[in-house]
């Protein structure tokens, strides 16, 4: 496939890919313009969110009552929080979608980085087509597999398990691509040197090879995580029990639960935004490096 | 973490690629020792992949070919009954007429919406941590907490599009009971959600660019508008046709946000295929159905993904 294509930017230069204002000369005028539009915009995008907390902060009264309005006229309140928060399921949820996306992306690190080792520096038999392989399952949907990865799970027994939930999203082809096009550019020299020393390739691969990768195994790592934590559709079919679901899934069913109760509904759906929004604010840089890395991957 | 990154320019500046140099004391000593690491190597990999990828695909294929139910009916071996009967569903083609769609409407304002948005702040605009963090977070949220924010916003009552719209005199819309429009306010969640993605890869794209390009047009009197589709737009192409290709594999496989705002409705004018494929096995207890319409689902992505080769190979070429 197309896999050469868009090799350029294996990783970028820490200044070079952000926060670097440019500097073409741009005259004042076009820049101030831009900058009015993009505000505008950013407001725009940042309207939904607005929304969804002035309406979590409402009484269910103040909520539904017409006309709208962003100041409810019984003032403020937490009641909906406190009222998901206590009868809801969103802090076991929250658990099980850390547990399975923590599991899932270590899973996938480890075996992602050792098939791209082998492919990158080992030569063995069938290497060339191992690699076309992986590289042309790349091109499967996973909701083609959602019916026969049911009927498997279905006859290990693990449905309703956090095996169902994990096991099936390990494998991301993509990943195991960009990892091999980076240790490509790691210089041989070290690992000869070390192997003429008389280490193992698994203490060079730990030893050597990973800690230089660091960069890659984080971009990786936050692309499976946001992935694996957001993914719907195999978690909403792999598990019916509510203590097993994740935090997507179970807010599909509380919205069917609550019906109309539209504070809590926001609330809800607040919470179970919150701990990835707060990742992002400690880790900005780090996550939009590693979505500018690895985003283009599949291609 | 944050330390690490430094190591990645360096080598990039080296010049050479070793991958590109002939590495002759690696190759000829191909031994068996290197067969047996190189595959205990692949091995952890390789079980996930058969187990939950190849052995789906096949078994799948198999499951097609047979008349097997959820309920644990299977009524053996029916050949290619499940196609000929997927071929002539007029549901199925409803859906996957839907899904491209939406693919349609949906790719065009993801792409151009996108690179706009990047061009803009790329021309030096100050707080650039501010932008991502605007057009970058949605992406972040999972599909429900958006179908919660969007259906909240198209309530005919009590939404902020319609009180948007009653102040601007123009009667409301039943955003997600009308079938004409229901698809479209999808589309308006979908675009919020997902453009910061294609956004941000535009942006690191437009800062690849080297700054002689641009200092060179200015040199002969090129304007910000000359320079942006005489050099940007150009420089942008290969990062355009893989983010297009991307983001149409992207939308064909649409699902979470439909299934949760509308349910495919209203009268199935919003349904896709992957939630005809969820309901034909899920609701309709037809696991064998359902698995010949994956298929024939699998087969439209590849028609796509061959054409891909084929217009990048042209370009190229």
């Amino acid at each position: 496939m197309a896999t050469t294509t868009l090799s350029k930017p294996a990783l970028q230069p820490e200044g070079s890919a952000e926060s670097l204002p440019n500097r073409r000369p741009k005259t004042p005028l076009s820049r101030a313009l831009a900058t009015v539009v993009v505000s505008v915009l950013a407001v725009a995008w940042l309207v939904p969110f607005a929304w969804a907390t002035v309406t979590a902060l409402k009484s269910e009264t103040d909520a539904a009552s017409t006309p709208i309005s962003w100041i409810p006229a019984s003032g403020f309140t937490f009641d909906a929080f406190a009222k998901v928060l206590q009868s809801g399921n969103i802090p076991t949820w929250t658990l099980n979608s850390l547990f399975t996306s923590a599991a899932i992306t270590a899973i996938t690190l480890v075996i992602s980085a050792s098939v791209a080792y082998a492919i990158s520096r080992i030569d063995f038999r069938g290497k060339r087509m191992l690699m076309g392989v992986i590289v042309a399952s790349i091109i499967i949907p996973p909701p083609v597999l959602i019916i026969p990865l049911f009927q498997q799970m279905q006859s290990l027994n693990l449905i309703d398990t956090y095996w169902a939930l994990i096991l099936p999203q390990v494998i991301h082809s993509p990943m195991v691509f960009v990892l091999k096009k980076f240790f490509d550019q790691i210089p041989r020299e070290l690992e000869e040197a070390a192997l003429m020393d008389g280490a193992g390739r698994l203490r060079i691969f730990t030893t050597i090879v990973l800690p230089l990768s660091r960069p890659i195994l984080a971009a990786v790592a936050i692309f499976v995580f946001i992935g694996a934590w957001n993914n719907f559709l195999w978690p909403f079919i792999a598990t019916n029990e509510s203590s097993l679901l994740t935090l997507p899934v179970g807010l599909q069913t509380i919205k069917s639960a609550y019906g109309i109760q539209y504070a809590q509904n926001m609330a809800s759906a607040l919470l179970a935004a919150l701990p990835l929004i707060v990742v992002f604010l400690f880790f900005q840089r780090q996550i939009i490096r590693g979505v500018a890395t690895t985003g283009l991957a599949g291609t | 973490m944050s330390t690490a990154p430094a190591t990645a320019p360096a080598r990039e500046s080296s010049g050479i690629r070793r991958s590109d140099l002939p590495a002759p004391v690696v190759k000829s000593s191909r031994s068996r020792r290197d067969n047996i690491h190189g595959w205990a190597f692949s091995a952890p990999f390789l079980v996930f992949f058969l187990m939950f990828l190849v052995w789906p695909m096949i078994s799948g294929a198999i499951m097609s070919l047979t008349g097997k139910s959820l309920t644990g009916a299977n009524s053996g071996f029916i050949g290619l009954a499940n196609y000929t009967e997927a071929f002539a569903d007029s549901d199925m083609w409803r859906s996957l007429g839907n899904t491209l769609y939406f693919t349609l409407i949906s790719t065009v304002p993801l792409v151009v919406i996108a690179l706009a948005l990047a061009a803009l702040v790329n021309m030096g605009l100050p707080a650039q941590w501010l932008w991502r963090l605007s057009f970058f977070s949605p992406f972040l949220l999972a599909s429900t907490v958006v179908s919660l924010f969007f259906a909240w916003m198209y309530n005919p009552e009590l939404g902020l599009f319609n009180d948007f719209l009653a102040k601007l005199g123009i009667p409301p819309v039943a955003w997600l009971n009308d079938p004409s429009v229901a698809m479209w306010a999808i589309v308006i969640a979908t675009v919020w959600w997902t453009v910061g993605f294609n956004f941000l890869l535009y942006l690191a794209a437009l800062q690849n660019i080297p700054q002689q390009h641009y200092e060179a047009a200015s040199l002969d009197g090129a304007g910000g508008w000359r320079q942006f589709f005489s050099i940007s737009l150009p420089q942008l192409g290969p990062t355009t046709v893989m983010i297009v290709i991307l983001q149409i594999l992207a939308s064909l496989k649409v699902f979470d946000q439909i299934y949760q705002m509308t349910e495919g409705g209203p009268g199935g004018a919003t349904r896709s295929i992957v939630q005809y494929i969820f309901e034909a096995g899920f609701t309709g207890y037809r696991l064998g159905y359902s698995a010949a319409i994956s298929y024939i689902f699998f087969g439209l992505i590849l028609l796509i993904a061959l054409a891909q080769v084929f217009i990048t190979r042209k370009r190229s070429a």
